[in-house]
């Protein structure tokens, strides 16, 4: 009878537990939806914003987000790739430990920290300024610590068979690298990226010193730009009477954070069903 | 190569010949004496342990020679140290020489990948690529510099048909090669080693993951390797070294580290053993 009853309670607690969570993100969304969604038509995203966000569209912010978030990943692919492969592939012992905890710690540094530290870097000692440049890596710096550890993990999950047959054949190491191991990671590789991009896109502290919140039409990388999620936050705490339109930018953050990591839980389940997929190339 | 091979063949009478083997089991074919692989001295350590001492013999052209004997006394290790894969493991060390064609493999300056193009090396488990089976074949063919569509072809056709996959999956060689049976991916494996046309080939037991029917298969495809490939083969199933090889090698591991015991031609080693761990061995008394 007790062990009913305690089964009973744990039950209970780990129910309650979850929808408590699930409600939590209803109530936000909702919200969401209830206020933003009378703001959204095409208009909104096509047109520029006017009387400091309250009225018009949010069109330079989306293009602004798209371009720092282009630059974060032209720099975050190749770095990351390279750091990975030479993690997994080249390097074992105390070399791969250090730069394994270095990443572990950077990946916990909160953004205003990153921040501070890109407004240092790109801003003013490589003479960027306020630019989008300067957002964008300093977006890759944050986005490479998750995208490095899931591409490594990704890497490490390949089965050894193949890097020995690979060897055995008297395949070069780049020949193995590039027609088996990262083909076979690519799934890891993917679901590492879109969490990436899901984090970049949800920064705001670290773009408010870096790209700035110019919110017009940025003419080239060099311009500042302003990105969405920084738009959210000028106009809720900023501008009186913006809210709405802080709604409506919210909506189309989460949507474009929706797409993403639907796409990201796809790919990782693809990828731990079946740790590695079979390609045909 | 082949062609030295046979001739040898048809001078070669069991009477006359002070090299043939006799009356062994299946009647297994006679190899020329020409050393292909000689080893002298050769030690293995890893991070400094040693785990093989002190091994010399000399393996001939064109026959099948068995390592036997109990888990870890180094037959694997021996076997990769003739391909180099060794190098793949951190920490290790290989002394002493090993010969191939009378060039010795061991050197640093070694080109390491034209060597394993000529050493084949097929593993315990099959390791096809998660690729198509055509390119399975044709990927490490055109990293070697053969990309002329026709010679591909023929190639990739020529070892399937070698290793006697080619009539099961002639009509689906664009599917994926993980989709096949595990003794038909062991026999693909094979085949993508053979299309590289190498003169050696390592194997470590390739038959023990495979279940019986399978296995008999792979048996029988390396039997008929015998003659046109030096074939050196790691092997728990004295049954089977016993019907494929023509020389076996008896390794035993002392005070944990790996020895030669015994060499020698098939039969002698299994009928009038020199040595009473071999005799042990091959009796299923100890080990």
């Amino acid at each position: 009878m007790l062990s009913r009853l305690r089964n009973f309670m744990m039950t209970a607690t780990v129910w309650f537990a979850a929808m408590l969570v699930v409600a939590v993100f209803l109530w936000l969304f909702g919200d969401l939806v209830l206020h933003g969604f009378s703001k959204l038509d095409l208009s909104f995203l096509l047109d520029a914003p006017q009387n400091a966000g309250r009225d018009g569209g949010i069109a330079p912010i989306l293009v602004s987000t798209l371009l720092i978030l282009g630059v974060a990943l032209a720099a975050t692919l190749p770095l990351g790739l390279g750091t990975a492969v030479y993690l997994s592939e080249y390097t074992s012992g105390t070399a791969a430990r250090s730069i394994r905890m270095s990443l572990n710690i950077l990946a916990g540094v909160p953004s205003i920290v990153f921040g501070l530290f890109g407004n240092a870097l790109f801003c003013i000692w490589l003479g960027m300024g306020f630019s989008i440049w300067s957002g964008g890596l300093t977006l890759a710096c944050m986005m490479l610590p998750l995208f490095i550890r899931t591409t490594e993990a990704g890497l490490s999950a390949v089965p050894n068979e193949w890097r020995q047959g690979a060897a055995a054949l008297g395949l070069s190491r780049a020949a193995a690298l590039w027609q088996i191991l990262l083909p076979a990671a690519a799934p890891a590789i993917m679901a590492g990226l879109m969490l990436s991009i899901g984090r970049a896109l949800a920064e705001t502290a670290a773009l408010i010193f870096t790209s700035g919140y110019v919110d017009r039409m940025p003419e080239s990388l060099s311009d500042s730009g302003r990105a969405l999620s920084v738009h959210i936050y000028d106009l809720s705490m900023n501008v009186t009477g913006g809210d709405a339109a802080a709604y409506g930018s919210a909506l189309v953050l989460i949507a474009m954070l929706m797409v993403v990591s639907s796409i990201a839980i796809g790919l990782t389940n693809r990828f731990l069903a079946q740790k590695i997929t079979v390609t045909t190339i | 190569m082949k062609t030295t091979v046979n001739k040898s063949l048809e001078i070669a009478t069991p009477a006359a010949m002070p090299y043939t083997l006799g009356d062994v089991e299946q009647g297994a074919a006679c190899c020329i004496p020409e050393p292909h692989i000689q080893v002298e001295n050769l030690s293995i350590y890893y991070h400094g342990k040693k785990v093989l001492e002190d091994v010399s013999l000399n393996i001939n052209k064109g026959c099948i020679t068995a390592l036997i004997g109990p888990s870890g006394c180094g037959k694997t290790s021996f076997l990769s140290s003739l391909n180099r894969l060794t190098d793949l493991i951190p920490g290790s060390q290989v002394q002493g020489r090993i010969l191939i064609d009378g060039v010795d493999v061991t050197s640093p300056q070694r080109d390491v990948m034209a060597l394993r193009r000529k050493v084949g090396m097929i593993f315990q488990k099959p390791n096809p690529f998660p690729l198509s089976i055509r390119r399975n074949i044709e990927m490490p063919l055109r990293e070697h510099g053969i990309r002329q569509r026709s010679e591909l072809d023929e190639r990739v056709e020529r070892a399937l048909r070698d290793v006697g996959l080619w009539d099961e999956i002639c009509d689906r060689l664009d599917s994926p090669a993980l989709a096949l049976s595990g003794g038909q991916q062991q026999r693909l494996c094979i085949a993508r080693a053979l299309a590289l046309e190498p003169s050696i080939l390592l194997m470590d037991e390739p038959c023990s993951a495979l279940d019986p029917i399978a296995s008999a298969k792979v048996e029988e495809l390396i039997h008929s390797l015998c003659n046109r490939y030096t074939v050196v083969i790691v092997t728990h199933n004295l049954a089977q070294a016993r019907r494929v090889a023509n020389y076996a090698a008896f390794f035993w591991m002392t005070e944990r580290v790996g020895k030669l015991i015994e060499f020698g031609h098939c039969q002698s080693l299994f009928d009038t053993p020199n040595h009473d761990l071999t005799a042990a061995y091959v009796r299923g008394v100890s080990g």
